[in-house]
């Protein structure tokens, strides 16, 4: 299908004797946010890490905006070379939860080196596309400053921007909000929701359910390296059919404020309210 | 023209070089004996900052480090004796001279590891209520020796390899019984790749053991 | 009690000058000769194949566990055997102390290099980055960085290994103070002044090696 911009059949990576995931099959249509759940050492980063091939898939396919990545050899196994794996990349925004941005450099220079190197862009015209990207986050006061001069949240803002300005066309989002203290959560939420509503491609990683379930067109539960369960943020948040997922839920939802402080004002990812996108 | 290696003639002269090894090993064994206890007491002295002492040591000890280990046998050798009115053999010297030289370096090694241990570490024994004795000898100590323990060796190696540099004040250890047995056999090539070998495997053996007592003692960090 | 007297130093200036080249000349060519050996030797010990891995590994095992002297003399004696040339004090010296300080070098740079976290690699690669796009612009300049204190004091440690030289005649400072000590018969002077001159010029750099590592442990 051509609004298919990721497929992914049968997915299997091992570590060692570790089978991390077994058989994954997951798609991801133009403009469409996914969001995928899952207990801890579920496999959820080692997904992503194989779908942006920092780490290396074992069996299975993966295909991209309709064509598959690497080739097929005659045994059936797929080959991945250098040189594709790094246009692919590119096309493949990753945001992780550590933000890795390189300290030696300033947010704008960060945002910069990639389209500078990589897509041939002039220190010029790679200045304006950092600036496009660092606004687009709510950063650009920022740019001139070093990664240790920000906060964490400002970090992950840079981090984001640094992928957009590859222009990719999807981004991998792996618990980008885990490392930061509780009050600059939102932001990066924020600057995400604000991604989604300009029409991105985006496969995210969380344990943020209201998150979740305002964001996500689709909610994805992965246990021991499958998909367990999936369907609408409603359907698999509100009423999981599979005894695990209730558990995650449950115990992701043991402490709450009782419901009417959500009420004034209304919070903006908060669980029961679902806002008019 | 091809050269023809030949080792027997070396091994018939056998006799120089173990008596040369057995005098290398004492050699280090002796200046182990004043590096230890010397740089423990430095480290502790240190740790305890005495306001003019702790400078005073932390400048004799920066010398000491600083000063190449061939010149303080040549000092030790040459100069020491008479300015301190004594006379002594080459064995004493070069003890003398590697000793303090790897007490210096030993005092660092034991403060260092002290002060790496994280200030939390000593909070938190003292909020359990430990007194100094009982804080150092079971939270702290235990922590700074397992993270001292490669760059020990590394003094310890050094201090090894070190003392071939006694071999400049002809004192009878490996390398100089080497140069005796060469001159003999004619064959310094051979003889010197066999002392060499003597050190590398020596090395290589203790380094292994070390990195295996670090494997058990290890805990995840 | 000794009267000192340092005034035969002033006398024979020339002859100490002499000295202070040869020392100089001597860690000059090991230590570039040694960066250069200590950068391939780290680019091969971090490679991906197996095979240079264990060469890099090979060598820095091999040569940082022989004493310096022991090369020196080995080199010193089996140059003219192997060569068919007369014995070379400085060749011997020079080769001798360029490996040695190569192999300690290779281990300042693969120990900098291996420093930079893992992130800093996914960061790259995500961004689109191969191995070497991402060695030139994101590992290199903070590894480069990170391993300033590590190699200045090695380059201290080579500078006090070229006094080594002198066991082979040499003409380094070490060596001049040795034969102005049995010139003169002025030991004490002559070596105490050596030791002087070491420790005058490498303790105010090994303080600041010290003091970037200290800003280095703070900032990161
Ligand atoms: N490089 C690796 N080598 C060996 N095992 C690994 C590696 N990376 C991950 N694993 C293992 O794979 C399993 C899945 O890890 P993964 O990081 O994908 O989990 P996750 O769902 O992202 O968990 P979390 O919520 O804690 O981030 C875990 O058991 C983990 O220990
Ligand atoms: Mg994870």
């Amino acid at each position: 299908m051509a609004d298919e911009v990721l497929r992914v059949e049968g997915l299997h990576k091992h570590y060692g004797p570790l089978h991390v995931l077994r058989g994954i099959d997951l798609t991801v249509r133009r403009g469409e946010a996914v969001v995928i759940l899952g207990a801890s050492g579920s496999g959820k980063s080692t997904l992503l890490r194989c779908l942006n091939f920092l780490e290396m898939p074992g069996a299975g396919r993966i295909h991209l905006e309709g064509r598959l990545v690497g080739r097929e050899a005659r045994d059936g196994r797929i080959r991945y070379p250098n040189r594709e794996l790094s246009a692919l990349r590119m096309r493949v925004g990753m945001v992780f939860q550590q933000f890795n941005l390189f300290p030696h450099m300033t947010a704008e220079r960060n945002v910069m080196i990639g389209p500078m190197k990589l897509r041939g862009l002039s220190e010029a015209e790679a200045r304006r596309v950092a600036a496009a990207n660092l606004e687009k986050v709510g950063i650009l006061e920022k740019a001139r400053s070093y990664p240790a001069q920000l906060s964490g949240g400002q970090q992950q803002r840079v981090a984001i921007a640094r992928a957009l300005a590859m222009e990719p066309s999807m981004m991998l989002f792996d618990e980008v909000t885990s490392a930061l203290d509780p009050e600059l959560v939102g932001e990066v939420l924020l600057a995400m929701r604000q991604l989604r509503e300009d029409g991105m491609t985006m496969l995210i990683v969380t344990h943020e359910l209201g998150f979740a379930y305002n964001v996500a067109d689709r909610v994805v539960f992965m246990e021991h390296g499958v998909i367990h369960e999936e369907g609408t943020p409603q359907q698999v948040l509100l009423n999981p059919q599979r005894p695990r997922t209730r558990d995650f839920l449950r115990s992701h939802t043991l402490f709450r404020l009782p419901e009417q402080m959500h009420d004034d004002p209304p919070g903006p990812f908060a669980l029961t309210t679902r806002e008019q996108g | 023209m091809a050269y023809e290696w030949d080792f027997a003639a070396v091994f018939r002269h056998s006799d120089l070089l173990l008596e040369g090894a057995a005098n290398t090993f004492r050699l280090a064994g002796s200046a182990l004996l004043i590096a230890l206890p010397l740089g423990l007491a430095v480290a502790m002295l240190r740790l305890a900052r005495i306001p003019v002492l702790s400078w005073l040591l932390a400048i004799t000890t920066d010398i000491f480090r600083t000063a190449p280990s061939i010149v303080l046998i040549y000092w030790f050798f040459f100069a020491f004796p008479i300015l301190a009115g004594v006379d002594f053999a080459g064995h004493t010297a070069v003890t003398l001279a590697l000793g303090l030289q790897t007490g210096a370096y030993m005092a660092e090694v034991f403060r260092g590891g002290i002060i790496s241990v994280d200030r939390g570490q000593w909070q938190a024994a003292t909020a359990l209520g430990m007194g100094s004795a009982t804080r150092m000898r079971t939270i702290i100590l235990p922590q700074a020796v397992r993270r001292m323990i490669p760059i020990f060796f590394t003094r310890i190696t050094e201090l090894y390899k070190a003392t071939s540099l006694a071999a400049a004040i002809s004192y009878a250890e490996i390398v100089q019984m080497a140069n005796r047995a060469a001159s003999e056999t004619f064959r310094p090539m051979e003889t010197f790749t066999i002392v060499a070998l003597f050190f590398f495997t020596t090395i290589f053996c203790v380094s292994r053991l070390v990195r295996a007592i670090e494997r058990r003692v290890a805990v995840p960090e | 009690m000794h009267e000192w007297d340092f005034a035969f130093l002033i006398d024979q200036r020339h002859f100490i000058l002499q000295g202070l080249l040869g020392t100089l000349r001597l860690a000059v060519v090991s230590l570039v000769a040694g960066t250069v050996i200590g950068l391939v030797g780290a680019t091969a010990r971090l490679s991906g194949s197996a095979i240079l891995r264990a060469v890099g590994t090979g060598y820095v095992e091999f040569f940082r566990n022989i004493p310096v002297l022991v090369q020196i003399f080995w080199l010193y004696f089996s140059i003219p055997i192997l060569t068919g040339v007369q014995p070379n004090a400085y060749a011997a010296a020079a080769i001798a102390t360029s490996l040695y300080a190569g192999a300690y070098l290779t281990e300042v740079f693969r120990s900098g290099i291996a420093s930079i976290e893992k992130g800093q690699w996914d960061g790259a690669r995500a961004v689109g980055f191969g191995h070497g796009m991402t060695m030139r612009y994101v590992v290199l300049p903070q590894a480069f960085r990170r391993v300033l204190p590590a190699f200045t004091n090695q380059v201290l440690e080579i500078v006090k290994t070229t006094s080594v030289a002198s066991t082979i005649a040499y003409a380094e400072l070490l060596y001049s103070a040795k034969l102005l000590s049995e010139q003169e018969f002025r030991p004490i002077e002559a070596y105490t002044a050596v030791g002087a001159a070491f420790i005058l010029v490498l303790l105010p750099t090994s303080a600041i090696a010290g003091m970037m590592e200290r800003r280095l442990a703070r900032h990161g």
